[in-house]
């Protein structure tokens, strides 16, 4: 039984957390001043050496995309942290930063003495307006402390941070798009190559890291390789969060090794809502394949995960009890992807269109037999062909819910109709009055 | 040199083919020969892979040569090849033909399909992708996008949004070979659409009022103010604008009075703050470019099928590029006018004038019958009678100047310089219907005529520095504005040589070197003092410099220097007819050598050049007139000379001082060509020339000439024609005859007139091609090494306002460096306008009230708004304010139009040469100087005159 292991997450139930006192108390800081004596080379091998992987879906070491960085040539270079939290689901840099947002300037300040870099952006949901000050009011304090600006802790070396609120593009938290956005374009992603590690921000190379990801580097670095790797699975190693939303009793931001299991999970979570069974859930958000309680016991680490059919992405956990039904959350996915497709390329502009409509369709009982071939046919149009992975993830949902319940889509088209109650699927909480 | 980098060989289709590293596939399957269907990519936009209707299946070798096949198809747009790649197309591969139909499956999804009332269809890449990769009935059933259409991009180009499968070649075309992005992707997903920054679609309806003090251009939405097209036409220098001393109001864009010219009010066509239509020279070229049919001109559509078109490849008649246009003419009409493909020329693209100014040539108001004026008034008259009373005419008159203007093709400016100097006997013929100088003259006859091919389209690209002297590429150059942007794009810087930053030349991130008129030859030789950066540097010469004293001499001196220089004339004809020898005084030895051989009386050589005839009353052969002293040929003196004619004193007279000749009864006869009074350095001079002398006007359409004529001969216009144009280059440009009608060119009436007045010269295309080969075979006179490379050498130096008769100066033989004497460049001050005067700056846009434009509503409705430029200084001297009416006058005539406030020097003005509401020469009868400028009552913003 994997047991919880709150390292992000630590501080989350004190009060002020967010205060520059409050981090300080807890030991915050201690990891940069220690960075600031080694060579950022070295710390470069350190993360390399602790494995630590992309939180934000795609699991690519973070210390080996830092090493991608051509030798420094006199010009700036950028550190980007992506905390454009955007996937259905998905819940952890948002409160992450509200709660503890030194812990993110920290582990930028370390990254970018890391990378050479002395102009580092956090690219932030423009939505969370409260995340915004949290983290605009932790640049301040930290700024007046000295571990921002110039001279930082009597190092010679300087940072600055931006913090740039985006305008609410899903397709912003792909990095390319989310470059062209902070340059003040339209947020679309670019042709790679050049990779950003080559020329990313204003053609200048950059490193571009989820909020999580960079949010680990002082605990690996105040705390050690073997720390970390202790934690976790063979090749995904540390502390993640995972987050639980949807038909469970305690939904919340989970901290574990990686590799726990959901049941491990929804054991802490006080099970499945009352009463009611597992039916399907997401490893990790929308984007990827649906899981079904014969899943429970997959370790939830990239390599299982992929193993068992999905992806683990964000560790998005949407958890969906029998009282749902799938075609309606799968409509509501394909809105989403319609909504949120950029329209750049044509098999994701025009078909999460086209599979929007037709899912819709058949869960408001106007769908055809016939239907049933789009849907198997559409996706593999649009995956693999797309211009970027958003395309990729769209159909995850109909795909994999195709397969473990396309009864369902024949019953609506046969009934005309949705067989399920909406309303008993909807979560009510007893509000105190 | 540069070693030749190693070819890359891979396999497509199983079709060996090597190119060049860094190759993309879809270019390499073109070298081979294979398809693949393709929307967004094009070869001269930088690849997208937005469409993936290229999508094709690829392995490559890894590290140990084992091929590895991608997971995924790839977009052959994007992908550069490798050696040793293997590309399989759908032709040979299954996944990639799956792709292939996929991908088309979509795009036609929501595609309209309404190819029966589509002007594209029949010409249509989507139309012939579908057949080869779509299906035959769609399985789409959902409703499909519906749009308002069409909608206006600018009042010549509609856009229905609905058959747009945004592949962003328009928006790419704009950002990336024009430059003035003034359309733009809006919105995402499903309802991405191409627009122009419409509040509407991009949800700012209702946000119109911004926080008071936000940049102008913020409140229009607008990202970079630098490369937005609201911005382009706020004046440079708008840190001083926006300082308060004026007043409050000047911290707004200037808001247009209401009664001031507003052009672009097509349906939909929306106005930036500052009153201007987004609006671009090069917007026609997103019409071609469109794979669909999104995209269409307001004056073609619904008028043709692509199927009904005869196509004729041709060159274009609107500047100095000759850019190369393919006509489409149905039912004895031209229709449209698209670019040809032309790598050497203009690429692919064309500007909007070039592309939709054709209409002019089959106007109802065109001269089709020979016209005489009989008891004052004209008749019609047939040609024999035409031609006989032309020829009477010529003849009885004391003198003839002819005036070819700067249209002509080559061959017919040689029908001209030939009929004047051998069946007219004189010397008094000048092409430039513009102000010119002696000094020009004497420049074009060394640096330009029979040089041949000189700096080159592709010379600018490769360029590491272009100079822009008296010179507005955008405005005065046609393709050569893109050209010069491809040369920013491969690292040329931009110079220029200017009272201010223009907006094209800011566009090109261009360096301004800020001169008063007048002052770009002290300007060009302090640039040719660092000689070490003159290598690599090309200099581009405009017309205009003929009224900046010294300039000329000093860009030769530059050119000794190191650097290469260019003359850039705006007209198409007048490089050739500087080639043809249109310019006052004698031939040069190896045309009129070529002409004597090839192109005289017919059947005859050298001798029938000698004969003077029709204007020499006694028919005596004047033996000094064909072979000077000096060794040129031709007759060797001016129109109504008397006496025996010096050695050294045979130079002609230039176009001013044939109207002021004909003006004061000094010669008899003008032969005139496509000239409008309108254009010349002194229109009332002119108009009173020709009012006195006996004039043939040999034009397309009715003009002040030809109201004036006592002859007119119609002439045939380009499409009614063969001929050959020379590019500013020296790049000769044949085109052929589109249209068959009985229109005949200049040089066939010509040969009419000629045999008339009994001297039969042969004055055919093909004897006209012999000359000129002839002519460009011979070696040419070298110049003298009397001239050392550290002379200055200066060209004699003529006033812009003086406009000296150079018949009274001592012409230099051509292709010689004249001797140093008269004021040098660095002598020449400025004139010192006082408060309340300056001096004017002028040149033209490239959308104005030319003759040429006629006919073409849309086009003009593109046209940029006329308005004065002055500096922030003299604007408070004289209390006008950014957006008031502005009085420009002289004794001729006043001009009111808008004033911008710019960084310009104080006490100048600058107005558009030729614009409507502000024609300069016509209206103040100058060209530069002095001129009085006031705060005109805002009740008033028309003209005066």
């Amino acid at each position: 039984m994997s047991e919880l292991t709150p390292v992000l997450t630590a501080r989350w139930g004190m009060p002020d957390s967010w205060r520059l006192e409050t981090y300080r108390r807890d030991g915050g800081y201690q990891a940069l001043a220690k960075a600031l004596t080694m060579e950022p080379s070295a710390l470069v091998d350190e993360i390399k050496a602790s494995g630590l992987r992309g939180r934000g879906g795609a699991g690519f070491p973070a210390g080996m995309k830092w090493s991608f960085l051509p030798k420094p040539d006199g010009g700036p270079r950028y550190l980007v942290v992506n905390a454009d939290e955007s996937e259905p689901g998905t819940c952890k840099d948002v409160p992450l930063m509200m709660a503890d947002p030194h812990l993110l300037v920290e582990g930028i300040a370390i990254t970018a003495y890391a990378i050479g870099c002395d102009h580092a952006f956090v690219y932030l949901r423009g939505e969370v307006v409260h995340a915004y000050r949290r983290l605009m009011g932790a640049v301040e304090e930290a700024k007046a402390a000295g571990l921002l600006g110039q001279d930082i802790l009597g190092s010679g070396w300087g940072l600055e941070l931006t913090v740039h609120a985006g305008a609410g593009a899903y397709i912003c938290g792909e990095e390319t798009a989310l470059l062209e956005s902070l340059e003040g374009k339209r947020g679309q992603p670019r042709l790679k190559p050049p990779f950003p590690a080559v020329a990313g921000l204003y053609a200048r190379p950059t490193v571009v890291n989820n909020v999580e990801t960079i949010a680990s580097v002082p605990g690996i670095v105040a705390r050690g390789v073997e720390w970390f790797t202790a934690m976790g699975t063979e090749r995904s190693k540390g502390h993640g969060i995972f987050s639980l939303s949807g038909h469970v009793t305690r939904p919340g931001q989970y901290e574990a090794p990686f590799g726990i299991t959901l049941r491990e999970l929804l054991t802490m979570a006080g099970g499945i809502r009352a009463g009611h069974e597992l039916k399907f859930w997401t490893p990790g958000g929308s984007s990827t394949p649906l899981f079904t309680a014969e899943h429970l016991d997959v370790p939830l680490d990239y390599e299982q995960v992929a193993a068992a059919g999905s992806m683990l992405g964000t560790r998005a956990i949407q958890i969906f009890d029998d009282t749902t039904c799938v075609v309606r959350a799968t409509a509501r996915w394909m809105e989403f992807y319609a909504h949120e497709s950029c329209g750049k390329c044509t098999p994701c502009r025009e078909g999460t269109m086209w599979l929007w409509g037709t899912v819709l369709a058949i869960q408001e009982g106007r769908g055809k037999p016939e239907d049933l071939d789009i849907l198997a046919d559409i996706p593999a149009s649009i995956v693999g062909k797309a211009f970027c992975p958003l395309g990729d993830g769209a159909p995850s949902a109909l795909t994999s819910s195709m397969r473990y319940f396309r009864s369902e889509y024949e019953d609506h088209i046969h009934l005309g109709g949705c067989p399920f109650d909406p309303a008993a699927s909807i979560l009510l909480e007893e509000v105190a009055l | 040199m540069s070693p030749v980098p190693a070819l890359v060989t891979l396999r497509i289709d199983g079709v060996e083919v090597s190119v060049e590293p860094g190759t993309v596939i879809i270019r390499a399957a073109e070298r081979a020969g294979i398809a693949i269907p393709r929307f967004c990519d094009h070869p001269l936009l930088a690849p997208v892979g937005a469409c993936r209707q290229c999508l094709v299946d690829v392995a490559s070798p890894g590290p140990d040569g084992a091929l590895r096949a991608f997971p995924k198809p790839q977009a052959a747009c994007t992908m550069p090849v490798s050696a040793g790649m293997e590309v399989h197309t759908a032709a040979t591969s299954e996944a990639a033909a799956s792709a292939e139909r996929s991908v088309m499956e979509l795009i036609l999804a929501t595609h309209p399909l309404d190819c029966p009332i589509c002007d594209k269809a029949g010409e249509c890449p989507l139309q012939n992708q579908a057949m080869s990769s779509g299906r035959d009935i769609s399985r789409y059933t959902g409703s499909k996008r519906t749009y308002a259409k069409p909608i206006g991009l600018t009042a010549g180009i509609l856009l229905d949004r609905e058959r747009c499968v945004l592949c962003q070649r328009c928006t790419r075309f704009a950002s990336e070979i024009a430059g003035d992005p003034f359309i733009a992707l809006q919105g995402r997903g499903g309802s991405q659409q191409v627009g122009r920054f419409d509040p509407e679609v991009l949800g700012f309806a209702g946000h119109g009022e911004a926080a008071p003090g936000a940049p102008a251009a913020a409140r229009a939405g607008l990202a970079d103010p630098a490369d937005a097209v609201t911005a382009e036409l706020v004046p440079i220098g708008d840190t001083a604008n926006l300082a308060p001393a004026a007043g409050p109001a000047t911290t707004e864009l200037p808001p247009v009075p209401e009664d001031s010219p507003t052009p672009g009010e097509a349906p939909g066509t929306a106005l930036a703050a500052d009153g201007t239509p987004f609006a671009s020279y090069f917007a026609g070229n997103i019409v071609q470019l469109c794979p669909v049919g999104a995209l269409t001109s307001t004056a073609y559509r619904f008028r043709s099928r692509p199927f009904d078109l005869v196509s004729t490849p041709s060159v274009a008649e609107h500047d100095s590029s000759c850019s190369a246009v393919r006509v489409d003419v149905r039912g004895g009409r031209v229709r449209r006018r698209l670019a040809g493909n032309d790598p050497a020329v203009n690429r692919e693209w064309l500007s909007d004038k070039d592309r939709f100014a054709f209409a002019w040539q089959s106007l109802p108001e065109r001269l089709t019958t020979p016209l005489i004026r009989e008891g004052g008034i004209l008749r019609q008259a047939s040609w024999p009678e035409a031609i006989a009373a032309a020829a009477k005419g010529l003849a009885e008159a004391d003198g003839v100047g002819v005036v070819p203007g700067g249209r002509l093709t080559i061959e017919d400016a040689l029908a001209y310089s030939v009929v004047a100097r051998t069946v007219l006997g004189t010397v008094d013929i000048d092409f430039r219907a513009r102000p010119h100088s002696a000094e020009e003259a004497r420049f074009l006859g060394q640096a330009v005529a029979g040089t041949g091919l000189g700096v080159t389209f592709d010379d600018l690209v490769s360029a590491t520095r272009i100079v822009f002297v008296g010179f507005e590429p955008e405005e005065e150059g046609g393709i050569v504005y893109l050209r010069c942007r491809e040369a920013v794009k491969a690292g040329a810087t931009i110079v220029a040589i200017a009272p201010y930053a223009s907006p094209g030349v800011r566009r090109l991130g261009g360096t301004l070197i800020q001169v008063v008129p007048g002052g770009e030859a002290a300007a060009l030789d302090a640039l040719a003092d660092d000689a070490g950066a003159m290598a690599g540097t090309v200099i581009l010469l405009g017309e205009r410099l003929a009224l900046s004293p010294g300039a000329f001499t000093s860009a030769l001196a530059a050119e000794r220097a190191g650097a290469r220089v260019a003359w850039i004339p705006r007209r198409v004809g007048e490089r050739g007819a500087v080639d043809a020898g249109c310019l006052p005084g004698p031939l040069r030895p190896a045309l009129a050598a070529a002409i004597a051989e090839h192109g005289g009386a017919v059947g005859s050589a050298a001798a029938d050049l000698e004969v003077p005839s029709a204007t020499n009353p006694d028919g005596a052969t004047d033996p000094d007139g064909v072979t000077n002293p000096d060794g040129t040929m031709g007759p060797g003196r001016p129109s109504g000379a008397d006496g025996p004619v010096e050695p050294g004193s045979c130079a002609g007279r230039d176009t001013t001082a044939i109207f002021a000749a004909a003006m004061a009864g000094e010669i008899g006869g003008l032969l005139i060509a496509g000239v409008e009074l309108g254009d010349l350095p002194n229109p009332a001079q002119a108009r009173a020339g020709v009012e006195r002398a006996f004039t043939v006007s040999l034009e397309v359409l009715p003009s002040a000439v030809t109201e004036l004529a006592d002859v007119v001969l119609p002439v045939a216009p380009p499409a009614e024609k063969p001929g050959t144009y020379v590019t500013w280059e020296g790049r000769m440009r044949p085109f052929p005859q589109v249209l068959v009608t009985t229109a005949m060119s200049d040089a066939t009436v010509l040969a009419a007139l000629a045999a008339k007045l009994g001297v039969p010269v042969d004055l055919s295309l093909t004897a006209a091609h012999a000359v000129l080969a002839e002519a460009a075979g011979a070696a040419e006179t070298p110049i003298p090494a009397a001239s050392p490379p550290d002379d200055p050498a200066p060209l004699e130096v003529t006033l812009p306002e003086d406009s000296v008769p150079s018949t009274q100066d001592p012409a230099a033989p051509e292709n010689t460096i004249p001797p140093a004497e008269g004021s040098t460049p660095a002598s020449y001050v400025p004139p010192s306008p006082v408060a309340g005067e300056a001096l004017l700056a002028t040149w033209h846009l490239a959308l104005d009230a030319g003759r040429l434009g006629s006919g073409e509503p849309h086009l003009a409705a593109t046209a940029k708004a006329p308005f004065a430029v002055l500096s922030r200084a003299t604007a408070f001297e004289i209390d006008v304010r950014d957006g008031e009416p502005l009085q420009v006058s002289t004794a001729a005539g006043a001009i009111v139009v808008p004033v911008r406030i710019a960084d310009i020097p104080d006490r100048v003005v600058w107005l558009p040469t030729n614009s409507p509401s502000c024609q300069v020469r016509a209206t103040l009868g100058a060209s530069a100087g002095i001129v009085h400028i006031e705060a005109a009552p805002t009740d008033q913003p028309e003209v005066h005159t």
